[in-house]
């Protein structure tokens, strides 16, 4: 064997050690149960990556509780639409804790005219107002999804004006006409669905538009089941968006055995149902009917941060699993700040449709 | 009992690893030897302890019967026998006689001065169950992780298994024993085909030679292995659809535990395109 042989196995090999080294985890692993023993129905996770994603998801101090006594927000300010019912001190608060959640840098001038607080002059008042509906409608009518845990704003915004884990249609990089124009929106390795192959935009199918996953039939020898390959794909990346956003695995809601029936699935499977019929809610009836104003202010406004408020296409930037999630199974680690900030369940005038349950 | 004329000329004394002379000897067509015992004596529990398991489970049927193994709370303890100790059990039985077989196989081929390659080649399948079954259950601190003795719960067990990893595709050991299994199907078949072709000529024909069967391949594709390197690769293609199986799996859980996808993270990542 030739010397340059010899040292380019060499290197080849300390190659490969640092691969096999460097990119894979250890154990001690932490393993939970979920199903039947032998029939590998659970979670597994790496103890060592959980205190910092615990610490990621942490509560902001609480603003200390006011007693709801005094003149109501409504009969002492104008132009108070949604937050009338509070007392004027609950009404306070309430605007300070939006301001520490939504945006701690900017303060009340994010939204307000400093000399005209009543004024809707500034769009993200307007936008404020309905997302306040939209905690209301959530905490309402999505209890099958968020339980008597609820959100509030800081479940989705973190401190940023912006919710960092947004969506907007893609329909992937321009190509060429002719035969070779199409890949059906799949193969580029995207992180929205795990770092795989799969289709990068499962969300504008599922979570904006409402078709429903119904790849596998339940029927023996079936004739009329119209589904692809594709449909199996679409429904599959959007499955890796669920999973990488609670930090979970197929099973923690499906027997991949039979994953379409639900005698066979976790309880979570329901819980997941209902958030994706939420989510569509959400999209629907609350992000969508404000595109016009993004559209006037595609940055943001003018103190910023300046930060695209559309996608690509223009639609407005949307909610997913992830926007409240990040990366853990029960948002904010199913701590309830719902329950520090009563003054967000007397939301009034919700202002939507009934919602959709199908 | 029946023997062909030159079989009693193989029928040597010697060789054997344990117990001396004392098994050292054949019923009807088979050697017994110590490990000849040990193999039947764990086959028997073990399956009695499987017909036990089925008693107890409820149901006969075949395909549904399941003997699983223990809740993950047990840890790497003894469990209950019917609340997963009979799959302990089982499993016991179930390595010694795989092992004992393997040792018998090197017995006999002491007995014949032949080289090791068999017992070898059967241990690899040996050391995948093993890997299945003990390495990576213990590993991850539980038996419970262990796959169940059934003919549909095991592939439950596959299938959640492989979900539990998002998409096991990407797993990077689950391709290469992917496609060990699918190459060594396909130098087998061709291998086969070979031989087959060069044996069958046209009525009235002679048949062929081995260098008819080189010239083929040179024919076609430029090269022959030839007829003792076919088997040579053949072997290693299947020990390496076997050991990178257990690899696979080993790493699923102890080393890995998000999506395979994300795996191939430090891939994109890379400096150069990233």
């Amino acid at each position: 064997m030739s010397f340059s042989l010899k040292l380019g196995a060499v290197l080849a090999g300390l190659l490969g050690l640092a691969v096999i080294l460097l990119t894979f985890e250890r154990p001690p692993v932490e393993t939970v149960q979920t199903g039947f023993r032998g029939v590998a129905l659970g979670n597994i996770a790496n103890p060592r990556l959980q205190p910092a994603l615990a610490a990621a998801n942490q509560l902001p101090p609480m603003i200390p509780r006011v007693p709801s006594v005094g003149p109501r927000a409504g009969q002492a300010y104008r132009n108070v639409q949604v937050l009338g019912e509070l007392g004027v001190a609950e009404f306070a608060r309430t605007m300070a804790a939006m301001t520490a959640w939504v945006s701690p840098q900017q303060g009340c001038n994010y939204c307000h005219n400093p000399a005209n607080m009543a004024s809707d002059e500034v769009y993200t008042k307007v936008v404020a107002r309905r997302m306040l509906q939209m905690v209301a409608r959530i905490n309402a009518e999505w209890k099958p999804h968020v339980l008597e845990t609820g959100v509030t704003c800081y479940t989705c915004h973190r401190g940023n004006p912006v919710p960092l884990n947004v969506w907007s249609e893609n329909t992937g990089p321009m190509r060429g006409e002719g035969f070779s124009a199409s890949s059906n929106g799949q193969n580029l390795a995207s992180p929205v669905v795990g770092d795989s192959s799969l289709p990068y935009d499962p969300f504008s199918r599922y979570l904006d538009q409402a078709v429903n996953i119904r790849v596998q039939t339940p029927d023996p020898l079936p004739a009329g089941n119209s589904q692809g390959i594709k449909d199996a794909e679409f429904t599959y990346g959007l499955m890796m968006h669920f999973s990488q956003a609670l930090g979970v695995n197929c099973t923690t809601c499906h027997n991949s055995r039979a994953f379409s029936a639900w005698d066979q699935s976790a309880p979570q499977r329901t819980n997941a149902w209902h958030g994706i019929r939420m989510v569509r809610d959400i999209n629907h009836n609350f992000i969508d009917p404000l595109q016009p104003l993004w559209a006037a202010n595609p940055n943001g406004p003018p103190g910023g941060p300046q930060r695209a408020r559309l996608g690509a296409h223009e639609d407005p930037l949307k909610v997913n699993c992830t926007t409240c999630h990040q990366g853990v199974n029960k948002p904010l680690n199913g701590v309830s700040m719902l329950r520090d900030y009563p003054e967000l369940t007397r939301i009034t005038n919700i202002d939507a449709p009934p919602p959709v349950r199908q | 009992m029946a023997m062909l004329s030159f079989e009693r000329k193989y029928r040597v004394r010697g060789g054997t690893l344990i117990g001396g002379d004392l098994f050292d000897f054949w019923v009807g067509p088979f050697y017994v030897g110590f490990f000849g015992v040990t193999t039947i004596f764990c086959t028997l529990v073990g399956t009695l302890m499987i017909f036990y398991g089925a008693a107890i489970g409820g149901t006969w049927n075949p395909w549904t019967i399941n003997i699983a193994p223990p809740d993950l709370k047990y840890g790497l303890g003894l469990a209950p026998l019917k609340d997963g100790g009979i799959w302990q059990i089982v499993t016991v039985c179930a390595l010694g006689a795989f092992v004992s077989w393997a040792l018998r196989q090197a017995e006999i081929a002491r007995k014949l001065g032949m080289g090791y390659h068999i017992p070898v080649a059967y241990g690899m399948a040996v050391f995948a169950y093993f890997t299945l079954v003990v390495i990576r259950p213990v590993l991850m601190g539980a038996w419970g992780h262990g796959f169940p003795y059934g003919i549909l719960s095991h592939l439950d067990w596959v299938s959640n298994t492989g979900y539990q990893y998002l998409h096991f595709h990407y797993n990077p050991a689950h391709m290469l024993a992917v496609t060990f299994f699918f190459t060594t199907t396909l130098a087998l078949s061709l291998h086969g085909a070979l031989v087959l072709s060069a044996i069958n000529p046209a009525p009235g024909e002679d048949v062929k030679t081995a260098e008819h069967e080189n010239t083929f391949f040179r024919d076609t594709i430029g090269y022959s292995i030839g007829t003792l390197g076919i088997h040579r690769v053949g072997l290693f293609l299947a020990l390496s659809a076997g050991f990178w199986s257990a690899v696979c799996i080993v790493i699923s859980g102890p080393f890995w535990t998000h999506g395979w996808p994300q795996w191939w993270g430090w891939w994109l990542n890379l400096p150069i395109w990233s």
